[in-house]
């Protein structure tokens, strides 16, 4: 029995062309239902057979997905013919400030990059299914609160946000006050006297 | 407030020549001439991609900084300022479309450039340096700039990350058609004759109804019908030879390959259906 279910999971994630979790598998069995831990069961099991295998089973935002082996992805790049799309400093900088500072809203994200973000470049992130409007800051013009999305996750491979590299910190700036240097000789008098 | 000595626009359009490399690029820069840094030398045309590298005016100052080896907190205002609008003014006089952005930049690095030249008064000795807001701005750039580029090595679908697909199965959704016997044929035809005799029609005009026009008849509806009940081909009112003709004009039909007749479940209704051909 243990083993006809792995079967049937496994042919539901073969089949499936997105991510699917526990709940889409169990939807397709009639009463009884097999358990959520013997659907458990049956995906390690399905894991532990990956091992002399071209794939691997890998747990990301939406759910399982079977994927070709990381260590193995540079073969099946070749078999591609088109280029994989590249993205703009634009796109990445927007992304990287809605990922990690969500719900973030437009403005804010221009505050930082010190430049304007193009309306088609934000609709092109929610068209991807990147990024989803989730509500409205509660100040004039109520500007739209952007999140990164479950499918943004998916498409890195990640569970959760906490994933993400971490972020670089920023310096104490109350010590940089301090090591500012001095520049222009006339005023260096003024400025060591604030300083100090 | 740049002035290129070089060619003038109109030659430049005409004739585009490369500049050549040996060829020093002088600019008047506020009435004073001078010759601009070195890693300031780039072909007018590559000048507007240069830019175009960058995410914005936050970004070029972070790379005129690396240029010169400075760390954020060394910025040495007056110098960037310089370096900064001087390239801003040379693609202004070579008509590169800026991005606003640029000049909002330029305008607030000339104010903190006189704000650090002016002598601070006494009573504001407290006031914190005017270039604590730029280096805070550009250390918080350059985090998310770091963060862009670290997410952009992570695997990615399609990129490093490839899912398995297997062909899905053959799905029959569709039932089958059930082949029609002939005896249904005839059966269905008795219900039709049976029909038409308990209409009480006898007037028909014979010449008026010939198989080859009642042939044509079908084929016309089967134009917009792509499935005809068999019943609803016969009207009583054209009495039993009405009937005949129909009947005969559907053998035609079948005949010669111009219609199927199928039933989708024993003892259903039939139903005449085109053949799709090649015109």
């Amino acid at each position: 029995m243990e083993n006809k279910l792995s079967e049937i999971l496994e042919a539901l994630l073969l089949s499936a062309s997105r991510p699917i979790n526990i709940d889409d598998m169990a939807r397709v069995f009639e009463e009884p239902k097999p358990s959520k831990d013997e659907i458990r069961n049956a995906l390690n099991e399905i894991d532990e057979n990956c091992m002399e295998r071209g794939i691997e089973l890998k747990r990301i935002a939406s759910g399982y997905r079977l994927q070709v082996k990381q260590s193995l992805s540079e073969y099946v790049a070749k078999l591609w013919e088109e280029k994989p799309q590249r993205f703009s400093k634009a796109t990445l900088e927007t992304l990287s400030l809605i990922a990690y500072k969500q719900p973030i809203t437009r403005g804010e994200i221009e505050e930082i990059r010190g430049v304007t973000v193009g309306t088609q470049l934000m609709r092109g992130l929610m068209e991807r299914g990147w990024v989803k409007i989730v509500g409205q800051r509660d100040v004039p013009g109520k500007p739209s609160l952007y999140s990164t999305t479950k499918e943004f996750l998916d498409y890195f491979g990640l569970q959760h946000l906490r994933e993400l590299p971490e972020l670089p910190s920023l310096p104490d700036l109350e010590s940089i006050e301090l090591e500012l240097p001095i520049e222009e000789p006339e005023i260096s008098a003024e400025n060591s006297q604030t300083l100090n | 407030m740049v002035e290129i000595k070089t060619k003038s626009p109109q030659e430049k359009e005409e004739k585009p020549t490369p500049p050549r490399q040996e060829e020093m690029f002088l600019a008047t820069v506020k009435g004073k001439e001078t010759v601009l840094p070195e890693d300031l030398y780039v072909p007018p045309n590559a000048l507007e991609i240069l830019l175009d590298s960058f995410a914005g005016p936050l970004d070029f100052l972070l790379y005129l900084i690396r240029k010169q080896n400075l760390d954020i907190l060394d910025i040495n205002v007056a110098k960037i300022t310089e370096q900064y609008t001087s390239y801003i003014e040379l693609m202004e006089s070579m008509q590169v479309e800026l991005a606003g952005d640029y000049l909002v930049m330029a305008a607030y690095l000339a104010e903190l450039k006189s704000r650090m030249l002016l002598p601070r008064p006494e009573e504001q000795i407290e006031e914190e340096d005017p270039r604590a807001e730029l280096i805070k701005r550009l250390q918080e750039y350059q985090r998310y700039k770091e963060a862009a580029e670290k997410i952009d090595t992570i695997p990615r679908l399609d990129r490093e990350i490839f899912a398995a697909h297997a062909k899905l199965p053959e799905f029959s959704l569709d039932t089958p058609l059930i082949d029609v016997p002939l005896e249904e044929l005839t059966i269905a035809l008795s219900e039709v004759m049976r029909r038409a005799e308990q209409s009480q029609a006898h007037l028909i005009n014979f010449e008026e109804l010939s198989t080859r026009e009642r042939m044509s008849q079908i084929l016309e509806r089967m134009k917009s019908e792509s499935f005809i009940e068999f019943t609803s081909l016969f009207k009583p009112e054209e009495g039993k030879i009405g009937v005949v003709v129909t009947f005969l004009a559907i053998l035609e039909l079948l005949k010669d390959s111009l219609i199927e007749i199928v039933q989708s479940e024993e003892f259903g209704p039939i139903h005449i259906k085109g053949i799709e051909e090649v015109h």
